[in-house]
């Protein structure tokens, strides 16, 4: 479904981004590991159309979108619930989720997934009319995820769902972003909680200083001494 | 009594006038950080617009006023466009300098085309002439006029930002341009947009000014839109509800001091205004003492 080919990303003379390959097949969770600074966020924001690429290519559906508008790619089925939420914090839970579905025209089908969001979170529901900067750091990001979900993607993309959040609700958060995608959304996922991403995930891949490092299936890299040592604390 | 009731009533249309610039102000510091020092030219121009439209096209005052926002909307849009939109990932103090130019050149182009001389406006006419006493005050019809225009606009801007989809995706911009363009916002249509609002009000200003001082000329914007900055400051810049708050205060405190004090004093007392709030609330009256974002 989405496929990054030999992407190079700079920030000024800053290599961020060097010959970054990576696949999401249609139904997978795949997962993005890595230490502070990999190049995680900003994959993420290359494929969302925030940030450009020096070279490289990005596919959707085998069809090249590297040159597309952000706006374009959302239209595509691309969204993202970026890293610290970054909900609207004064406008309404209701706004922010309205926002998600900016470009959509489609008033039943709109009114019909809020309902799905709310039934997914119901605590977004009780809260509706509140702004959303007054909601505890959990709900914020279940309203970051669920505005990404009302733009209908195909393709959702999370950086960091669980950061800063009590082991309780990482746990929440996990189980919801594994059922989300058994209800046919795939994810791409970034953490640095590489225990419980790997967990969730088909596949994974590891990303240090800009480069993929490691891939293979979530099991398998659970094994895996290397990873064991640098991602899951011995 | 009666006597300050009366100031403050006359204070209303001036401050009417300063809230509808500080708008402009406000909205474009709120989505782009610029203090846009160009949107006291765009009022000008919007002020002889209405001029001309009013002499040489001889039309009445409601069309003058829709020609003079729709110029001035156009205008403000374009001036984005040219000046400002290159410089997005500029620094601010080089988009900033460019806003002084885009105002000087404003002026001078139009002392260039219009002439430096002073032009005396043209009067309202008929029903707009007269004035009535309510228990002892004077209210003019010229202030009803001011304050009605003034008040149906801040209503519709309001419904705008507050119930249209522009006008949510104009406060998500201002609030996370990132964020907003995850959404799939286009983000430049929006600065547009803003840019357009903002203007077309300046324009309504302009009109505004001049039937109520009965002249213009193109250097008028510069105090006006001064102090219309310092009421969107004093309100809290890039709040729509401060920009309002803070032109009726500036306005009233103006009216007041030229009435009770000395004339001379007026517009140093504004500044005073302004210095006190940066010192006490330099987030001002609606603003919350947030540190700027990074
Ligand atoms: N706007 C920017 N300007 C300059 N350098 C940047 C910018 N954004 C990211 N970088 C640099 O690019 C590199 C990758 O950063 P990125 O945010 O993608 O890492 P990350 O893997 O998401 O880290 P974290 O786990 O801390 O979120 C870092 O060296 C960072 O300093
Ligand atoms: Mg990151």
């Amino acid at each position: 479904m989405l496929e990054i080919k030999n992407l190079n990303v700079h920030f000024g003379v800053i290599h961020a981004l060097k010959n970054v390959s990576l696949t999401v097949n249609e139904g997978e969770i795949v997962t993005l590991i890595g230490a502070n600074g990999a190049g995680k966020t900003t994959t993420l924001r290359t494929i969302s159309g925030l940030k450009k690429p020096t070279d490289g290519f990005i596919f959707l559906d085998g069809k090249d979108i590297t040159n597309t508008t952000p706006q374009e790619r959302v239209k595509m089925g691309i969204s993202q619930s970026p890293e610290g939420r970054r909900v609207f914090p004064t406008m309404t839970v209701l706004e922010n989720l309205e926002l998600g579905a900016y470009l959509r025209k489609d008033k039943k089908e709109i009114a019909k997934d809020l309902e799905m969001v709310y039934e997914r979170f119901p605590r977004l529901k009780d809260r509706r009319k509140q702004a959303a900067g007054t909601l505890s750091g959990g709900e914020q990001q279940m309203l970051a995820i669920g505005r990404a979900l009302m733009s209908r993607p195909e393709i959702l993309l999370l950086d960091e769902p669980s950061m800063g959040l009590a082991p309780l609700l990482v746990q929440e958060i996990f189980s919801i972003i594994k059922d989300i995608n058994e209800a046919g959304t795939t994810i791409l996922l970034v953490e640095q909680n590489a225990s419980m991403a790997l967990q969730i995930a088909n596949r994974a891949y590891v990303m240090e200083i800009g480069s993929i490092v490691l891939s293979g299936k979530g099991s398998e890299l659970m094994q895996s001494d290397d990873i064991k040592k640098a991602y899951l604390g011995g | 009594m009666e006597q300050l009731l009366q100031q403050i009533i006359n204070g209303i249309s001036l401050g009417s006038i300063y809230a509808l610039i500080a708008l402009g102000y406000t909205m474009v510091y709120g989505i782009i950080k610029l203090i846009n020092f160009a949107h006291s030219d765009v009022y000008m121009l919007g002020a002889f617009i209405g001029y001309f439209s009013m002499t040489t096209l001889k039309l009445g005052f409601l069309p003058s006023l829709l020609l003079s926002m729709l110029f001035s909307m156009i205008l403000g849009v374009v001036i984005e466009k040219v000046a400002y939109k290159p410089l997005r990932n500029a620094t601010r103090i080089a988009v900033l300098i460019t806003a002084i130019g885009v105002s000087l050149f404003l002026e001078y182009v139009t002392m260039a085309i219009a002439g430096a001389n002073v032009r005396s406006y043209p009067p309202l006419t008929g029903i707009l002439t007269e004035s009535f006493n309510l228990m002892g005050i004077t209210i003019t019809m010229q202030q009803i006029l001011i304050v009605t225009i003034t008040v149906v606009l801040m209503i519709l801007l309001q419904f705008i930002v507050k119930k249209t989809r522009i006008g949510k995706a104009m406060r998500a911009v201002s609030l996370d341009s990132d964020a907003a363009e995850l959404m799939g916002i286009n983000v430049n249509s929006t600065i547009s947009f803003t840019f357009a609002l903002g203007s077309a009000l300046a324009g309504a200003a302009g009109i505004l000014v001049g039937i109520y001082y009965n002249s213009i000329n193109p250097l008028m914007g510069t105090l006006p839109g001064i102090k219309a900055f310092v009421a969107a400051v004093f309100g809290g810049i890039g709040i729509i509800p401060g920009a309002m708050i803070g032109g009726y205060f500036i306005g009233i405190v103006e009216v007041l001091v030229s009435g009770y004090g000395n004339s001379m004093y007026r517009d140093g007392v504004v500044f005073a205004i302004l210095i006190l709030v940066l010192i006490i609330k330099p987030s001002g009256l609606l603003g919350k003492n947030t540190r700027e974002k990074v």
